[in-house]
């Protein structure tokens, strides 16, 4: 059964969607030069980036110093959205990000960003290719070491703590018949033989396999028997027949809000098993799929929303606002609420809608017009035209659309004295900014 | 706190546990063997998200979001009911200190740095051995007018000396390790609707564990001023128009998400549009008849914003809420409790009279508590190790303001050399239950009846 692809129109709409759902949306002209290269070339150039290159201006903190990612608190953050919202190859980036919440490891229990950030590489290195070689590497991840017990996992002391989650969390699934409790105490036993030094200026440092911790006995996993160790566990999950169909529904959840239809998830599994367990073709094969442009919105994760603003506005990382603001929002990178990652389908509420409206007020202060100088049309559509292009020209519904184009029409009535009919404009403008930038509209792609 | 010390150590991982996540122990490395989950683990997610400045309510718990702000309306419009307000002392706040037995030649031994002279403290009148910590005058004062019920040694039996999971005992009101509902989020469940989330209100930026509820949904609110919908350059007429177009973006949308989306932004709407008289009120303090302390806790500023909450007839039932200070005090302690207690008691006086003025106090009862006390005998740095039975305080207008379970004493300590409890928490949950809030204690206190219950009110 070969996997449907969208046939229906790629202009700019469906290029802006394909940007949002594998990167981070548009800079100007972005999407207008995606529609060129049809949807074949389009998703290619996504998945095939060339070299890595950030465009525009490089980030600095509040004082005007640069980054210091692995010394300063929230700079690790800071670090990674100007990695989101300046490079060439948005795909490899939100992989990235797809993978801290997929392998959900937490600064809280590392306390090292320069493990945190070791790891982020790994992801952004491995991130499109073999999913077998990424969980092995994730296995042996500093960083995923210490965050799941994997050092303290010793031939004498077992911890399950990683060798459940592998399996639950990483590879199979919980309540899928894929593994016993036994599964998960051999499986400890296979990852056991890591570990590493500490020391009081650097941290935990040296991790290393050590053949005297581990426990070289006969394991029994999976109904198999061998002297599994830490390779063996990966290989073993990967190689399981359930692990495909977790693999492909996961994945698509990353980019398309609704189930496969069954004949595409089989699709899906027997490309990713044909291809060795590749992560890029299947990436390629959503990203080519109809349900991708003809299904519903997706609610754009805190971290998309605000690299899509800086993008939009071709803004570089010039505050530390961002980490607070985040944090409002419900995503602290490198800081996932717990193994599982970030529940996507819960990112909005009260308290963190509030923190995009202010998300997107920090991301247009910059901009603001001042109403004793700046003399603007008072004309509705003129106003609402500048907003949308200031804002990249973004695709938004008719209803959104109408109720900004009341507003500015009611508010422009108000303008009733000489001096309102002078500054009212500007006031307007930047609000029209503000709402359109937290409409329902950008906060779903 | 010293970091070097084991028990703070531990303290500031607890915290760090309750703050980061979900399944404790799993993520983690375990802070002991056994250590409960927090209470409300697994209710919602976000509520253990860190939020580390100010928003507005948070709902957690299912139920259909857009129904809240009916209920919480119609549930305002029905008669008063009676409120409990619970503030927690993180840390183990020292029984001997709060009320010392300044005499005591047994104390000034266990004490021979820390014991506080009689001169220090006003006099405790039900038991003239003992006195209030000098911090405590507020306390004192209130005593003194009837209003505040004094337990000199609260605790359970077999103390647990793990901040953690004592704290935990507390919070679910149950000496069960496995025990995931807050005490007062069961009564909830039992008493409250399904639609209104004010009736369970942590005063915080994340749920307090003695709320979580499995079936009604509760709020938190980190301060009632904050929910505010500025936009750079946009302000007047312009302004108010801007804000009104919230609204009609909120519509109904077709396409499910971008319809998530405009829920959330009718929700956060309806919600400015309800605190707005808050926004508006707090620089002179919502309209606080009172004088509030200064202090940059921000505490004071959250108790005034509840009385004007109360004030302003919104629905809350169960209110919780943590102290400021550290009362973890393993060193240094003379300063760091006399802070701690200086800010919490002054803070709780202007709260009562705030209440007092705007004709309230009737219907509000405060509940002090922390999660043990501390060890009787000092250790070498100026500081207490983690004890067994702590003070509780019960504050309003209604308490009987009798002493419930007498001073035990620092001759005939525990094993440990920790104070024996002489009143069970369980116990006053219990009273508490039916006394104050008409409920059937045995539904929300496991084993209730077997806990001697305590004639509270006047």
């Amino acid at each position: 059964m070969p996997l449907p692809v969208y046939r229906g129109r790629f202009g700019k709409p469906q290029a802006e969607r394909l940007l949002w759902r594998g990167g981070f949306g548009p800079r100007p002209g972005e999407a207008e030069r995606l529609v060129k290269k049809g949807l074949h070339g389009a998703v290619h150039s996504l998945t095939h980036p060339g070299r890595e290159r950030l465009k525009g201006p490089k980030p600095h903190d509040d004082n005007g110093n640069p980054l210091a990612p692995y010394d300063a608190w929230g700079h690790d953050e800071l670090w990674w959205l100007d990695r989101m919202a300046r490079t060439n190859r948005p795909l490899v980036e939100r992989m990235t990000l797809i993978w801290h919440d997929w392998f959900a490891t937490s600064r809280d229990g590392v306390d090292s960003a320069r493990l945190m950030i070791k790891q982020n590489n790994l992801f952004r290195t491995r991130g499109l290719g073999s999913f077998l070689t990424l969980v092995t590497e994730v296995t042996r991840d500093p960083a995923m070491l210490l965050w799941l017990s994997g050092t303290d996992n010793t031939k004498d002391s077992p911890n399950e703590n990683y060798g459940r989650e592998l399996m639950e969390l990483f590879t199979l699934g919980a309540d899928r018949g894929a593994y016993t409790e036994r599964d998960v105490r051999e499986q400890a036993r296979a990852l056991t033989g890591w570990r590493n030094d500490w020391n009081d200026n650097i941290g935990p440092f040296d991790f290393r396999f050590d053949p005297d911790y581990h426990d070289g006995g006969v394991k029994t996993i999976f109904g198999k028997r061998g002297r599994f160790d830490w390779r063996d566990s990966s290989r073993l999950c990967v190689q399981h027949r359930l692990h495909p169909s977790f693999f492909v529904n996961k994945l698509w959840s990353y980019f398309v809000p609704t189930k496969p239809p069954a004949a595409t998830a089989w699709a899906l599994e027997r490309l990713y098993v044909s291809k060795k367990y590749a992560v890029g073709p299947v990436v390629e094969a959503i990203l080519l799929h109809p349900a991708l442009y003809n299904g519903p919105r997706m609610v754009k994760p805190p971290a998309v929303y605000v690299a899509g603003l800086l993008r939009a506005l071709k803004r570089g990382i010039d505050t530390e606002a961002w980490t607070w603001l985040m944090s409002l929002a419900g995503q602290e990178l490198f800081y996932p609420p717990n193994v599982a990652g970030w529940d996507d389908s819960r990112w909005l509420d009260t308290a963190t809608f509030r923190a995009r409206w202010m998300i997107a007020s920090h991301a247009i202060r910059p901009h603001e017009l001042d109403s004793d100088k700046a003399r603007l049309p008072d004309d509705a559509a003129k106003l609402m035209s500048r907003a949308e292009t200031f804002l990249g020209k973004p695709a938004i519904t008719a209803q959104t659309r109408n109720e900004l184009k009341r507003f500015t029409r009611r508010s422009l009535a108000n303008a009733t004295a000489q001096w309102k009919k002078e500054q009212y404009p500007a006031l307007i403008e930047n609000a029209l900014r503000q709402l359109l930038a937290s409409s329902p509209d950008l906060q779903t792609c | 706190m010293s970091r070097s010390c084991h028990h703070c150590n531990e303290f500031s991982r607890a915290s760090l546990m309750r703050k980061t996540a979900a399944e404790a122990g799993k993520g983690l490395p375990a802070i002991e063997p056994g250590m409960p989950v927090p209470a409300g683990t697994g209710l919602d997610r976000r509520a253990f998200v860190t939020r580390t400045f100010g928003l507005a309510l948070s709902v957690y718990g299912v139920g259909k979001l857009g129904l809240f702000e009916e209920g919480i309306a119609r549930a305002a419009s029905g008669p008063a009911e009676p409120v409990l307000v619970s503030v927690f002392l993180p840390g183990g706040t020292d029984a001997l200190s709060v009320l010392y037995p300044a005499a005591d030649s047994t104390y000034q031994k266990l004490r021979p740095k820390l014991a506080l002279p009689e001169s220090a403290g006003p006099a405790f009148s039900e038991d003239t051995r003992l006195h209030w910590h000098p911090s405590l005058q507020p306390f004192a004062t209130l005593h003194g007018e009837g209003k505040v019920t004094v337990m000199p040694a609260v605790g359970y039996t077999h103390p647990d000396q793990s901040h953690f999971t004592s704290r935990h005992f507390w919070e679910v009101g149950a000496t069960d390790a496995r025990l995931t509902s807050g005490w007062m989020g069961r009564y909830l469940d039992r008493s409250g609707t399904m639609d209104n989330p004010l009736q369970g209100l942590s005063l915080d930026y994340q749920l307090q564990p003695s709320l979580a509820s499995t079936k009604v949904p509760v709020a938190s609110l980190a301060a009632p001023d904050e929910y505010t919908f500025g936009a750079p350059g946009v302000w007047g007429e312009v302004e108010d128009r801007m804000l009104e177009t919230l609204q009609p973006l909120g519509a109904r949308r077709s396409d499910p998400f971008l319809n998530q989306a405009a829920k959330a932004t009718a929700q956060s709407d309806r919600l400015r549009r309800q605190l707005a008289p808050f926004a508006q009120n707090s620089d002179n303090g919502f309209g606080s008849p009172v004088q509030y302390p200064q202090n940059d806790s921000g505490f004071p500023r959250q108790m005034a914003g509840l009385a004007a909450m109360l004030a302003a007839k919104l629905p809350l039932r169960c209110v919780a809420i943590t102290a400021p200070g550290e009362y973890d005090t393993h060193s240094d302690q003379p300063k760091a409790l006399a802070d701690g207690l200086d800010i919490t008691a002054r803070t709780l006086l202007a709260f009562q009279r705030d209440l007092e003025a705007r004709g309230l106090a009737d219907r509000v009862l405060t509940l002090v508590w922390s999660e043990f006390g501390r060890r009787a005998e000092e250790n070498g740095s100026d500081g207490t190790d983690h004890g067994a039975a702590g003070s509780g305080f019960l504050i309003g207008t209604r308490v009987r303001g009798k002493m419930v379970g007498e001073f035990p004493g620092v001759d005939k300590l525990d094993d440990d050399g920790n104070l024996r409890a002489t009143s069970d928490f369980r116990g006053i949950y219990s009273s508490l239950l039916e006394q104050w809030l008409g409920a059937d204690a045995a539904a929300v206190i496991p084993g209730a009846s077997s806990f001697q219950r305590t004639t509270l009110l006047k």
